[in-house]
């Protein structure tokens, strides 16, 4: 592997300068991805399909556009999409059996909004079956391995994009967030990860796990990367109702601004017993560089936060037993073989499309949502929902961002937590509070402990993006944590 | 049932009202109507909702479900219901929610309905009936909510197969729930049949039976004369006529009191009717019901409606049924029986008018033309108001000629019929077929001497004292005139002649 060609740039910002300066073509941009890929592949995992002939084509369509001088600031950059997005002509496995064979007759709105940018799509990222997972070991296509040590998950449901950005196959891949999905993975890997304002991106051709908490997000090498590519993927979109009709700020005007008088809070709850020692002394080592930037920094309580895990653990199956009753295997997905009657083609269809993990919350949804339990469980995790908003909004009262670690431990060995599903549901402590109140949060490398990334979490008040990714920039600019790259990928 | 086959069956209630009239037992009846709104595109996709098209080619990536896709809300469906609700005095919610209701089956591609449940849009609102022996009386609508349609399932040409068509998924209905407020099922039809009036005035829903964008379904219950409690009920699904909800209803009241008087228990289920059986049987007990786990649809917004679209939405309605047809009674002297068959339909309702202001007097001889011989031709050939070849001119051409004594009553029935057939005014077709009045007066007198003349026996019998032969010789110059000559004249030409 040490003679794999490492890319001209490590950054979107960087590779979109050398296109515009003529240093290579993106169809020789796109091949070096591609050679990368198929080299990472065996050891990674990182991707379920991988689309090179699409992938030269749209490159060479990039060049002819720059050539007759329709280039955009990122014409000709090749991405990766997380395989949960629809994307037309292409196999959307979602990471499932049950759309093992599924070709998308449509694209995403994430999707078509990265391609009109110019973007070049390489591929479809690996994630935990229907997003259901923090290790991505739930894949029916197997596990991802994080890049820093193969013996070690990448996190999830994410963790095919993680892993893609931080062995540099790809510089930057899009990803989404139910509970932490993008940024716990990205995380464990030490990449920039965003997950924006719910509502912010349409959810259109995003399959569907848990619809109130569900997000479309990036992961990148730096914040500034983010910055260029959340635009085009963002805005109201009239085929869904939930996208919030705002305009789309100019994250990049703002990237670059003084922090001076900015507010961190530094919320209590994070600093639990669960967090790792080395983990909390890099996150504390973060606020110290935020001070020098002339951030001034307090501490905060959401005193509900710790109630996320279990109103997440109600609220988001209850959802996916619902948004996946439509896999029944009559218009598409896995059939079974010769059903005897219509309960033998839903139950053994179903039966064996889902993995286990999938099974586990469908069921638990259909708990949580039947006649004589729905009052104790949904509307109560409902109201605990509204506290912990509550806890939120009084804590930005005070302050601009909210600061804390993204993960309590670094990455964990593959196989260690697959028996025990609620120490892997803890996985995500840190990160569920922010989709139950449906704010924008980001994930930030900001060092390591044991030879393995931490992550430093931003999350800030609805639509406060540009703020939260200049807030990550000026501390990427002080930092270099999100250009190291695992030596034998670098 | 055809839009103009409701006409002039509006309070014409046949069959009889099994337990109302039974000796110790009462009927409950509570009634959920299933009303297609006539948007042009569904509730939640862009797709066409129009009827007959070959299977599954009003189905978009929404429509069926894919993975992935959104619903977004038809904003002319919500407009719709929020006059259903103005139009029966209900309460519009500021505040509605769409619901999931979730459950499998084929027809049903997100193997959820969206629905509405614990906030639905209309609620509390009242309707009066008239019954056939002019009883009114009022039936409470507990509420009204939007909801998506389900799709087909098809067995017919597919053996051993079961074809789903999805053309009809997603399509908007408003689902009409009423108090258990009916106690016959007659109550039932005339609660039924106003709801249909009303839809179609609203011009929310075609109101087409045959092709299910009307239907409901019953509950039905009986319990001892004077008893508080409501007895157990049964649910029966989808009837899609008035005729089969009423044998339907019938049959289930005979059921469940057969049952009770022989020992028995109702259970609590669903049933379905066989119209070829004229019976009810039972689809599932309420045991092996769906738990539906309703919860509100993350993918949709709540609706909300502000006090000034719904007062827009108001200044919109039309004249409604009952504003109509006391309108009918109070300015043009009409019964309210009268009034009631006319406004059943919007269509039948503006006809009259347009003939009454062409005719410009006589508005009882107006309707009855319009409730008589004209809705009976439609009916016969199964047309819409406005597919006859007799328009409202050339009925109000008649019509005037009666006024005016070119025509008598009797020969104007068979002008209208070649009118019918031939879409000719009725001027055309009296000079055609020669069948002005005749009210020259000798002319009558030429007749009546003739017809003296011939029958010298009547003549003398009746100035015997034979009263009862007049009617004999009125018939005879009737004929001998072709039915042509002014009765009234007629009538006082002869007793003169026949006095001697």
């Amino acid at each position: 592997m040490s003679a794999l060609p490492s890319l001209p740039a490590p950054t979107v910002a960087g590779l979109a300068r050398g296109l515009l300066n003529g240093e290579y073509s993106s169809v020789e941009l796109t091949r070096a991805c591609l050679d990368r890929i198929a080299a990472g592949q065996p050891a990674l995992n990182a991707f379920v399909t991988v689309t090179a002939e699409g992938a030269l084509a749209a490159a060479q369509a990039a060049d002819d556009a720059r050539a007759a001088g329709r280039a955009g600031p990122l014409t000709g950059v090749p991405i990766a999409h997380k395989d949960i997005f629809c994307t037309e002509g292409v196999r959307t496995t979602c990471g499932s059996k049950m759309l093992a064979d599924f070709v998308s007759p449509y694209d995403a709105t994430v999707v078509s909004g990265l391609k009109a940018a110019g973007t070049v799509m390489l591929g479809k990222l690996n994630m935990d079956e229907f997003a259901m997972g923090s290790s991505n070991e739930t894949s029916y296509f197997g596990p991802v391995r994080n890049p820093w040590d193969p013996a070690l998950v990448p996190g999830g449901s994410s963790g095919g994009s993680a892993a893609a950005v931080a062995a540099r196959l790809v510089p930057a891949a899009t990803a989404t967030d139910t509970g932490g999905s993008i940024r716990q993975p990205a995380a464990l890997c030490g990449v920039t990860g965003i997950k924006p304002t719910y509502g912010r991106a349409s959810r259109y051709g995003m399959i569907a796990f848990a619809s109130s908490l569900d997000q479309a997000g990036l992961i990148t090498v730096s914040a500034e990367d983010a910055a260029l590519l959340l635009g085009p993927m963002s805005g109201f979109d009239p085929r869904d109702s939930t996208s919030v009709d705002s305009p789309v700020p100019d994250y990049m005007a703002t990237l670059g601004d003084s922090l001076e008088g900015l507010t961190l809070g530094v919320v209590r709850e994070f600093f639990d017993k669960g967090l790792d020692g080395d983990c909390e002394q890099r996150i504390r080592e973060a606020i110290a560089v935020y001070e020098r930037l002339g951030a001034k920094v307090r501490e905060v309580s959401c005193p509900n936060l710790p109630l996320s895990v279990p109103t997440y653990y109600v609220v988001a199956p209850a959802e996916c037993s619902s948004n996946l009753a439509r896999f029944d295997g009559v218009r598409f997905g896995h059939r079974c073989d010769a059903p005897r009657n219509l309960a033998d083609l839903y139950s053994r269809s179903r039966g064996e499309g889902f993995g286990a993990e999938v099974k586990r919350r469908i069921m638990t949804g259909t708990y949580v949502l039947s006649a004589g339990y729905f009052d104790a469980y949904y509307l109560k995790a409902q109201r605990v929902r509204q506290l912990i908003s509550a806890d939120f909004a009084r804590a930005f009262a005070d302050c601009d961002l909210l600061l804390g670690p993204t993960s309590p431990t670094t990455a964990f060995a593959i196989g260690a937590k697959c028996d025990d599903p609620i120490t892997m549901y803890l996985n995500d402590i840190y990160t569920i509070g922010a989709n139950l109140a449906g704010l924008p949060a980001m994930s930030l490398p900001c060092g390591f402990a044991g030879g393995l990334p931490v992550g430093l979490q931003l999350i800030g008040p609805h639509f406060s993006e540009g703020r939260m990714l200049n807030a990550a920039h000026r501390y990427q600019q002080e930092t270099d944590w999100h250009l190291r790259a695992p030596s034998v990928w670098a | 049932m055809a839009p103009s086959r409701a006409v002039g069956v509006g309070l014409n209630m046949a069959g009889s009202d099994m337990a109302g009239t039974d000796s110790g037992w009462e009927t409950v009846i509570g009634l959920e109507i299933h009303a297609q709104l006539a948007t042009r595109s569904k509730i939640f996709s862009g797709s066409a909702t129009a009827y007959g098209a070959l299977p599954n080619t009003q189905a978009n990536l929404v429509d069926l479900g894919y993975p992935g896709v959104l619903p977004v809300l038809n904003g002319e469906a919500v407009r719709m219901a929020v006059c259903f609700g103005l139009a029966i005095g209900a309460r519009i919610a500021p505040r509605s929610v769409f619901a999931r209701k979730n459950y499998f089956y084929p027809d049903l591609p997100k193997g959820y309905q969206i629905s509405q449940y614990e906030l639905p849009i209309v609620a509390e609102g009242v309707l009066e009936v008239v019954l056939d022996d002019g009883v009114r009386k009022r039936i409470g609508i507990t509420r009204a909510h939007l909801e998506e349609d389900a799709g087909k399932s098809l067995h017919e040409g597919l053996p051993g197969l079961t074809g789903i068509d999805l053309n009809r998924a997603g399509t908007p209905l408003i689902e009409i729930v009423s108090e258990p407020d009916m106690r016959s099922a007659r109550e039932a039809i005339a609660y039924m049949k106003k709801v249909h009036t009303l839809v179609r005035y609203l011009g929310i829903c075609d109101g087409n039976m045959q092709e299910g964008s009307f239907r409901c379904d019953a509950n039905v219950s009986v319990r001892r004369r004077g008893a508080e409690q409501f007895g157990t009920r049964a649910e029966i699904k989808n009837l899609n006529s008035f005729r089969f909800v009423e044998k339907a209803i019938n049959f289930e009241v005979e059921r469940q009191i057969e049952l009770i008087e022989s020992g028995g228990k109702v259970v609590q289920e669903t049933r379905l009717y066989d119209p070829d059986k004229g019976e009810t049987r039972s689809m599932r007990s309420k045991e092996a019901a769906n738990d539906y786990r309703y919860f509100p649809d993350p993918d949709l917004l709540p609706v909300l409606l502000e006090p000034a679209f719904i007062e827009a939405v108001r200044a919109t309605l039309p004249e409604l049924p009952d504003a109509k047809a006391a309108r009918f009674v109070r300015d043009h002297g009409l019964s309210d029986y009268d009034a009631g068959v006319l406004t059943a339909s919007r269509e039948i309702a503006a006809f009259y008018e347009d003939v009454l202001q062409r005719v410009g007097s006589d508005p009882k001889l107006c309707a009855n033309w319009v409730m008589g011989d004209f809705s009976a031709f439609l009916n016969r050939d199964n047309l819409e108001v406005g597919a006859a070849k007799v328009d409202a001119a050339h009925l109000a051409g008649l019509v005037s000629r009666i006024v005016d004594a070119t025509i008598s009553g009797k020969i104007a029935k068979e002008i209208f019929e070649a009118m019918w057939e031939s879409g000719a005014s009725a001027d055309a077709v009296i000079e055609q077929k020669g069948l002005r009045q005749i009210t020259d007066t000798g002319a009558i007198e030429a007749a009546i001497d003739e017809v003296m003349a011939k029958n010298p026996g009547q003549l003398a019998d009746y100035r015997s004292g034979k009263d009862k032969l007049f009617g004999f010789f009125v018939g005879q110059v009737m004929k001998a005139t072709g039915g042509k000559a002014n009765p009234a004249q007629l009538n006082e030409l002869l007793k003169a002649k026949l006095a001697g």
